[in-house]
């Protein structure tokens, strides 16, 4: 009966991870096509590494960019996007074994989600 | 080259790479690093920045489908994404303490137990009598189906296993790969799980194992949108058709073939690492 119900959560965590990589393709691609056309001049140097930019330790200017189409952000935007399915799958986890009153594996998805998160907001 | 040939040239290359990557099972990042780096000349840090990307996607793209079979285990896969997790947060940490030619020659080293890896002949571990009490107590089991019959299996080595995974992390963050063989080698090769169960749910801790990283690369700067985007969309699009090719395509030969590319990546990249030249 536990089995049922589990591959109910995985068909579940599987279509959502479907979804976000689909969104997160569309919103890259449709920036990428914005970036190729407007692409002019010589290639950017990419042999070099230039160190972070402003925009890594700030999301604001991303979706900002993104909303006003801006090929850059908009591909970051979708980057960001396909970083956060994968995360959203835990989430699914710790919703998903906390209604399956499984206790101990809603414990540790939700110290799998406390590890991703902490990548994302403690900087460097 | 101007920026849309250069981006096509890398798009159509990273087709070829997911294209191989999923026939193999190895994955289009342990490709495309080496392959951006020694051929298009891409600065490391970019070139790992852009594959750990392209291994977000290819991981959740697949995923769907595999969970559909039945075969990947959640809790399983849960359980040990607490190491890989971790082990992905110290290597993105390491990335910046490192030099540049010691990442070649650790990739290098991967690259050339991958290759050992993907053509050595799987053996289907037979799990040992005495059912693991770890395990039992962490609920770390369940039922595959085999030509239509359910058949049961406990996890051996929870420990050993745990820790293989910690490393498998470690090397993921580090080198912007899923690092799939090794993950694998401890589902399959240490805690005797089947085959099918293992490689599965390897693919499904692969995006959560990247993601632990993700945040870290994002805010040192490795991630270029311009070069991530012909990356990833070409590493997706080819691992797709390469895992629908899977079914029909006679893989024995092309295993060769891509064992040979990457023997011969694998050696470039430590010769380079030697030679400070990365």
């Amino acid at each position: 009966m536990t089995h049922a119900t589990d591959q109910r959560l995985e068909v579940a965590m599987g279509k959502m991870l479907r979804i976000g990589v689909t969104v997160a393709a569309i919103v890259v691609f449709v920036g990428g096509v914005i970036y190729l056309c407007q692409a002019g001049g010589p290639l950017p140097d990419y042999s070099h590494f230039h160190g972070a930019s402003a925009a890594g330790d700030h999301f604001g200017p991303v979706f900002s960019g993104a909303f006003h189409f801006e090929s850059k952000s908009l591909i970051e935007f979708g980057i960001l996007l396909l970083i956060a399915t994968p995360i959203c799958r835990v989430l699914f986890g710790v919703v998903g074994f906390f209604l399956l009153k499984d206790w101990f594996y809603t414990a540790v998805s939700t110290l799998v989600l406390t590890v991703l998160l902490v990548s994302f907001f403690v900087r460097r | 080259m101007n920026t849309l040939y250069f981006s096509m040239a890398i798009c159509i290359t990273s087709i070829l790479a997911g294209f191989l990557g999923a026939l193999t099972g190895l994955g289009g990042g342990v490709v495309i690093v080496p392959v951006l780096c020694l051929l298009f000349k891409v600065n490391l840090h970019y070139a790992i920045g852009a594959s750990l990307v392209s291994v977000i996607a290819t991981s959740s793209g697949a995923a769907a489908a595999y969970v559909r079979d039945g075969y990947s285990n959640i809790r399983i896969g849960m359980f040990l994404e607490v190491a890989t997790t971790l082990g992905a947060l110290l290597g993105a940490y390491l990335v910046a303490k490192v030099s540049a030619d010691w990442i070649g020659i650790v990739f290098g080293a991967v690259l050339l137990y991958s290759a050992w890896a993907s053509l050595r002949h799987v053996e289907t571990a037979l799990p040992s009598k005495e059912e693991d009490t770890l395990a039992a107590r962490l609920n770390l089991r369940g039922a595959y189906p085999v030509r239509g019959v359910k058949v049961q299996y406990t996890a051996d080595h929870v420990p050993a296993g745990f820790g293989i995974m910690f490393v498998a992390g470690t090397l993921s963050g580090l080198l912007g790969i899923g690092s799939g063989a090794v993950k694998v080698l401890a589902m399959d090769q240490v805690m005797k799980l089947p085959f099918k169960v293992s490689t599965t749910t390897s693919n499904f801790m692969i995006g959560v194992t990247a993601a632990a990283s993700a945040g870290v690369y994002l805010s040192r700067g490795y991630i270029l949108p311009d070069l991530a985007m012909p990356v990833m969309l070409g590493v997706l699009a080819g691992s797709l058709v390469g895992s629908r090719a899977l079914i029909v395509a006679k893989v024995r030969t092309l295993r060769w073939v891509f064992a040979i590319v990457i023997v011969a990546l694998g050696a470039e990249m430590i010769f380079n690492g030697l030679t400070g030249r990365l």
